[in-house]
């Protein structure tokens, strides 16, 4: 019972760091939770969290939430959920209800502004690293079907605007086949 | 009664915004400033900036903001719990589904499919805030001092594995302290 609500109360306070700085949308909560429940924590691996990452982005609803909920529920279940959606929507509430007294002010002050946009740097430099040490393990496996998944995605994606879902689709369909191939020839050759 | 109005509006809005915060705003608007005349389009722009300027999932910053717009800090309740509504449940059943089935070799290959697609997804992410914090509006050159930040913290991350918060709070009175200089 004990290491139970340990468990939980870890769970909680990790999640409100991580959701009181998200800034610029959903996907930074990926290397935030990636530094606290993969490497910190373990209780996920790398791999899992990018399963988690791809089923957030596909569901309806805050990205950020949905990857709360997903982590929440893998280190406690359903009540590992709850707590983290709590976890999450928590802060912005405090923080919204109070600046919404005063936005207009809060929204034109010079040094808000400034340290909004030096944190906005940092997380530049933060998904900066995220992506090259991602991309970086999957060039290390020489695969040239992931490799070549994951230049196209890039270049659908940022040239051409592919819908994400879509995305998500073909890609996974493209996993499938890669895997039935696989399959066929070793078959054959045995 | 504007709460049950507000709670059934979010729901919708949770249900229907697939992709994240950018997904959500139009149907926000949709909401707000059509169905229901809780926000001038003006009022609907302000809480976009600063849900976009706090901390926090820009989804749950608008519904909280409206909400409190339209009915106070209840109202703001409302908002958000019908925001989350959506998602608590179908993410809930998806994770039982996705920790029920990943050893599958058949799911585990979908899913292996699905990586490089997702590290693709965050590098637009990463570039496009790339564009927002040395590009900011109007602005044709480079700041030095962000590109300064920027490599101090890309290199402190790399380097010293320091949690990624503390690095993004230093970047900020950092940035702070050279403008008031």
């Amino acid at each position: 019972m004990n290491s139970k609500l340990k468990r939980y109360l870890i769970l909680f306070f990790s999640t409100f760091k991580i959701s009181a700085f998200t800034f610029g949308g959903g996907f930074v909560i990926i290397p935030l939770m990636r530094k606290q429940f993969v490497h910190k924590l373990k209780w996920i691996d790398d791999d899992e969290m990018l399963d988690l990452a791809a089923i957030a982005q596909s569901s309806p609803g805050a990205i950020a939430v949905n990857a709360s909920i997903l982590v929440g529920y893998k280190a406690a279940g359903v009540p590992g959920a709850i707590i983290s959606i709590l976890a999450t929507i928590i802060p912005p509430f405090i923080i919204i209800s109070i600046i919404s007294g005063f936005y207009i002010a809060f929204r034109d002050n010079k040094y808000v502004s400034l340290i909004m946009e030096g944190m906005l740097v940092a997380v530049a430099a933060v998904l900066a690293d995220l992506v090259i040490s991602m991309a970086w393990d999957i060039l290390k496996k020489r695969r040239a079907v992931e490799i070549a998944m994951l230049i196209l995605s890039f270049i659908l994606l940022e040239f051409f605007n592919l819908n994400i879902i879509l995305l998500i689709f073909i890609a996974g369909f493209i996993g499938f086949m890669d895997y039935k191939v696989a399959k066929r020839r070793q078959n054959g050759l045995s | 009664m504007v709460y049950l109005e507000l709670i059934w509006s979010f729901i919708q809005i949770g249900l229907f915004s697939i992709g994240g915060g950018y997904a959500a705003m139009p149907l926000i608007q949709h909401q707000a400033c059509e169905v229901h005349n809780w926000l001038s389009m003006e009022e609907f722009g302000d809480i976009l900036t600063i849900s976009e300027m706090t901390p926090g999932p820009i989804t749950i910053n608008s519904a909280t903001f409206v909400g409190i717009q339209v009915a106070g800090i209840p109202g703001a309740l409302c908002a958000t719990i019908g925001c989350i509504i959506p998602s608590s449940i179908i993410v809930t059943i998806l994770a039982f589904i996705y920790y029920r089935f990943k050893g599958l070799n058949s799911v585990q290959s979908v899913l292996k499919g699905l990586r490089p697609a997702v590290i693709a997804m965050i590098a637009t992410a990463w570039i496009s805030i790339m564009r927002m914090a040395f590009f900011p509006e109007g602005a044709k050159q480079i700041d030095l001092v962000s590109i300064t930040l920027f490599l101090l913290a890309f290199i402190t991350l790399k380097k010293w594995k320091i949690n990624p918060i503390f690095v993004m709070l230093a970047s900020g009175l950092i940035n702070l302290l050279i403008g008031v200089i």
